[in-house]
């Protein structure tokens, strides 16, 4: 999937995470992961973003989280979602959202 | 009499030492003075009785929290030894608030260069442990200060304490004044110990004032000053009983845990923590105490206005209060004969002859962690951040017949229980169950007590299976990691050491 | 048998909801999409419903999704998230004759195929929320073999019939709809739901309108607080008497079984059937409080 515009999801009430995803000339994704539980959760983090971006094929953008505590489903969710606003896409590929 | 006293000392050499009679007002000249009499303890400014304390370099300063977060005694204290251009004092709080933000600027030009306290919080805490002090923390238990003061390693020059009201001689209270603290129960032992005693108060009154809580005869100097406290932070009502349906869950399961713990008896003694399950379970138990018709004798605290309501209404027979935490206790205390104000010493050192927490029979508390062993974290944060307060905690828990800790088995994505604690304060000897809106897990010391809440079919798990909910839940964590560097010290409330915090890495 | 006292509404794009909702173990949990969620965050919400549906903490309860109705841009898009999140239950909102149970039923039959999932296994209620919802509600209940549950929904309904809540005695403001709906759902054989309570605040009041349906004889009760939930149940805890009385016909029945009687008698009298069913629930619910 391709972002072609600045979109957000989230929120940053405790629990929830804050996504803000915006395109990017590179060929290449530039992740920024801020979070109150990095210390302890940090890698784990990283990961369930990583495998959510790779499942919906984004090869490139900009990525920005402020994640608030939030469990690795939520992290899913709002990752999808703003990844979706972004892309400006209204199909859903359900196989590769679970 | 020259010659007498000689004779005396060729009778018996000891003699010596007696000095022959020097005049009526030899040792109190202030009697010669009528306003000296009476008025020698006034003094017209902080500044004038930080002098007359005779306070110099490298002395320990000491302090009271009774006015939680609205305190205004020790910023305004320790903004003027600054002015004065006092340097490397020792301060010694009995806790230190978010409202204390103002020390770190102290810290940092080397006004305070020692703190000695139950508890940081706020600025101060991330500070501290970030590395802004040379020497460590010391931290210990309200119990564990007076020990401490005790064996002489806390040795006090002079303490300044805010009161509600006074006298001119010193008859101080904390209950009935305009802006009132409720009970001075730290500040009586800092008034016993200290060589000096310095009280602030926004209202001198006549005298003799009492009740005298703090009594002339351990008081040196009197200040009048603008505020002790601000009101806006004190003088709220009852504590409000959570409505986060969490903590109210976790408040049921916990006095449900008190009715079949085998401790629910007639004339059964009880405390709650200042938290919100703690507090809320007092409503839960208030409903079973009136269907059962159990009184309680007395509780003992840390008093909330929950505990002042089931006083009032008969189901607590004598409140034992060390401290106030809202304006309902503190108005409980001024009216009720039976609502008794206590020093430190007498609610929880371990060498005093008799501490009130030996007399308990169910105590509530929380947690920050709690590991398998059952061993309490209550002070360091899941940043690393030395930001808590030991507080009564390993008083109660030790001397308690049953020490409950109630906590969410999560807290957004950070387990509360863990494999080893990140920092230990309450040993895990002390405690015996632990409840949390998973479940409730009891230490297997404690079978009789478990058998009971299974037979009352309470949910209860082992408290490795309560680990595995919670690392199912958020994953599991890894752990913190921290610099060399030693930033606090954790001393049990024997004063032995039992934990160290070291500097966060960023 | 199922229990089925409490339904709790969670909002579906709130996240700390989602996260623990599940620690205060209603009978069942109703993630929405529909009231709960702005326009604007419909699409979130679905994607968090999705996972949340997902879930092992949630696998020990009945998890019901409310969709959008299907007339609306939302609605179609909920249920393909609802039916292959593998939801137990769809809700559907305003209800308003049995052809919209059998359109939702097509579709819903459509994806269960298109996701692989066994046709049937997704089960169906309805929400009542207006007057012709309650004239049509035994068509309704009756319109589909995956009808598992009726729900009467008081604040809709109520503007619908010009008239508000009296919060006071008997409530008769409510009362036509009430019978209707458990009319509808006892002569189909499935779940009847009461009215939810919004002030969060009145357990007096909660309770007061708890004890009407439970006379009335609903199985239990929408509900958008979780503390709702420790108080519905102990409400309908059923009496020491009711519960050694469920004891003894249980017995005989187990007797009647073992000997190979057709027939099951107590104190002189047959015992039918149905009256067996309700012992049995009433010991169900006994060992749930």
């Amino acid at each position: 999937m391709k972002i072609i515009k600045q979109a957000i999801a989230g929120t940053l009430e405790s629990s929830d995470l804050l996504v803000k995803v915006a395109p990017s000339d590179k060929e290449r994704r530039d992740v920024v992961i801020k979070s109150e539980v990095i210390k302890q959760f940090g890698k784990q983090i990283n990961r369930v973003v990583t495998d959510t971006l790779d499942r919906l094929s984004v090869s490139s953008g900009e990525i920005e989280i402020e994640d608030k505590g939030a469990l690795d489903c939520v992290i899913r969710a709002r990752v999808q979602a703003a990844i979706l606003r972004g892309c400006g896409s209204e199909e859903l590929d359900w196989e590769k959202l679970s | 009499m020259n010659i007498a006293l000689k004779q005396l000392e060729t009778q018996d050499p000891e003699l010596s030492k007696l000095l022959p009679f020097a005049g009526a007002d030899a040792l109190t000249p202030y009697l010669e003075s009528e306003s000296a009499k009476l008025h020698r303890k006034l003094c017209v400014s902080l500044e004038e009785a930080i002098k007359r304390t005779g306070l110099k370099e490298g002395m320990t300063i000491s302090f009271h929290h009774a006015f939680r977060e609205g305190d205004k005694v020790i910023n305004q204290v320790v903004d003027t030894l600054a002015r004065l251009g006092f340097k490397n004092l020792t301060l010694a709080s009995s806790s230190l608030l978010n409202c204390h933000d103002p020390l770190v600027d102290h810290i940092k030009n080397g006004v305070i260069t020692q703190i000695y306290t139950s508890g940081l919080r706020g600025k101060l805490a991330e500070a501290v442990s970030n590395g802004l002090m040379k020497q460590p923390v010391q931290i210990h238990s309200h119990g564990g200060r007076v020990h401490l003061l005790q064996t002489g390693e806390l040795k006090i020059d002079v303490a300044f304490l805010g009161v509600a009201c006074c006298d001119e001689f010193g008859n101080a209270n904390g209950s009935r004044g305009k802006l009132n603290c409720g009970s001075l129960g730290y500040a009586i032992v800092d008034a016993l110990f200290a060589r000096q005693v310095v009280l602030l108060t926004e209202e001198i009154v006549d005298f003799p004032n009492y009740p005298a809580s703090i009594s002339q005869d351990r008081v040196d100097w009197v200040v009048k000053v603008d505020q002790v406290g601000d009101p806006s932070k004190i003088s709220v009502g009852a504590a409000r009983v959570t409505n986060n349906p969490r903590d109210l869950m976790i408040a049921r399961y916990a006095a449900n845990v008190i009715e079949h713990s085998g401790y629910f008896n007639e004339g059964f003694s009880m405390q709650t923590g200042s938290g919100a399950s703690s507090t809320a379970a007092t409503r839960f138990l208030e409903e079973r105490m009136t269907s059962k018709g159990i009184k309680a004798s007395f509780a003992l605290g840390g008093i909330t206005g929950s505990i002042a309501d089931l006083h009032k209404k008969g189901l607590i027979k004598t409140v034992v209060d060390v401290q106030s935490f809202d304006n309902d206790a503190a108005e409980s205390l001024r009216t009720s004969s039976a609502h008794l104000e206590i020093s430190a010493n007498e609610y929880a050192n371990p060498t005093s002859k008799g501490a009130y927490v030996d007399r308990v029979n169910v105590v509530i508390e929380s947690a920050l962690e709690i590991d398998l062993d059952f061993n309490v974290n209550v002070i360091t944060g899941s940043d690393g951040v030395m930001r808590g307060a030991s507080g009564g905690h390993c008083d109660v828990a030790a001397a308690a017949d049953l020490t409950i800790i109630v906590a969410p088995l999560v807290r957004s994505r950070i387990p509360t229980v863990v494999r080893r604690v990140t920092t230990l304060l309450t040993p895990g000897e002390s405690i015996d169950v632990l409840v949390t809106d998973h479940g409730i897990a009891v230490n297997p010391k404690r079978p009789e007590v478990e058998k009971r809440l299974r037979d009352a079919r309470l949910p209860v798990l082992t408290i490795e299976e309560l680990r595995q909910r919670a690392v199912a839940l958020t994953g599991e964590p890894e752990p913190l990691e921290f610099a060399d560097r030693i930033v606090g010290v954790i001393r049990y409330r024997d004063g032995s050491v039992i934990d160290v915090v070291r500097q966060v890495k960023n | 048998m199922k229990l089925r006292r409490s339904m709790l509404f969670v909002p579906g794009e709130n996240a700390g909801m989602l996260s623990t909702s599940f620690v205060y173990k209603p009978d069942s949990v109703m993630f929405d999409l529909e009231d709960a969620v702005s326009p604007s965050e419909k699409d979130a919400a679905r994607l968090m419903v999705y996972q949340a549906l997902g879930h092992p903490a949630y696998r020990e309860i009945e998890r019901v999704v409310r969709i959008n109705e299907l007339n609306t841009e939302f609605g179609l898009k909920d249920l393909e998230a609802a039916v292959r999140g593998r939801a137990d239950v769809v809700r559907l909102p305003k209800t308003e004759n049995a052809e919209e149970i059998h359109a939702l039923e097509a579709h819903v039959a459509r994806i269960e195929t298109a996701c692989g999932r066994p046709v049937g296994e997704t089960k169906l209620m309805a929400a009542i929320e207006s007057a012709s919802g309650v004239v049509n509600a035994v068509a309704i209940a009756t319109a589909s073999p995956r009808m598992m549950a009726i729900a009467l929904a008081g604040f809709d309904y109520l503007v619908d019939m010009h008239t508000t809540r009296s919060r006071d005695g008997w409530e008769p403001e409510l009362f036509y709809a009430r019978a209707a709906v458990l009319h509808a759902a006892r002569s189909a054989h499935i779940d009847a739901f009461d009215v939810a309570y919004g002030n969060v605040n009145d357990d007096e009041g909660f309770l007061r309108e708890v004890k009407i349906a439970k006379q009335l004889g609903f199985n239990g009760k929408s509900l958008i607080h979780p503390k709702q939930i420790e108080l519905l149940h102990k409400a309908y805890e059923p009496t020491e008497a009711e519960i050694a009385h469920a004891k003894r016909v249980i017995t005989a029945a187990d007797e009647a079984h073992r000997k190979g009687l057709g027939v099951v008698s107590l104190d002189g009298k047959m015992v039918d059937p149905p009256v067996i069913d309700e012992a049995e629930m009433v010991l169900q619910m006994a060992a749930a409080s």
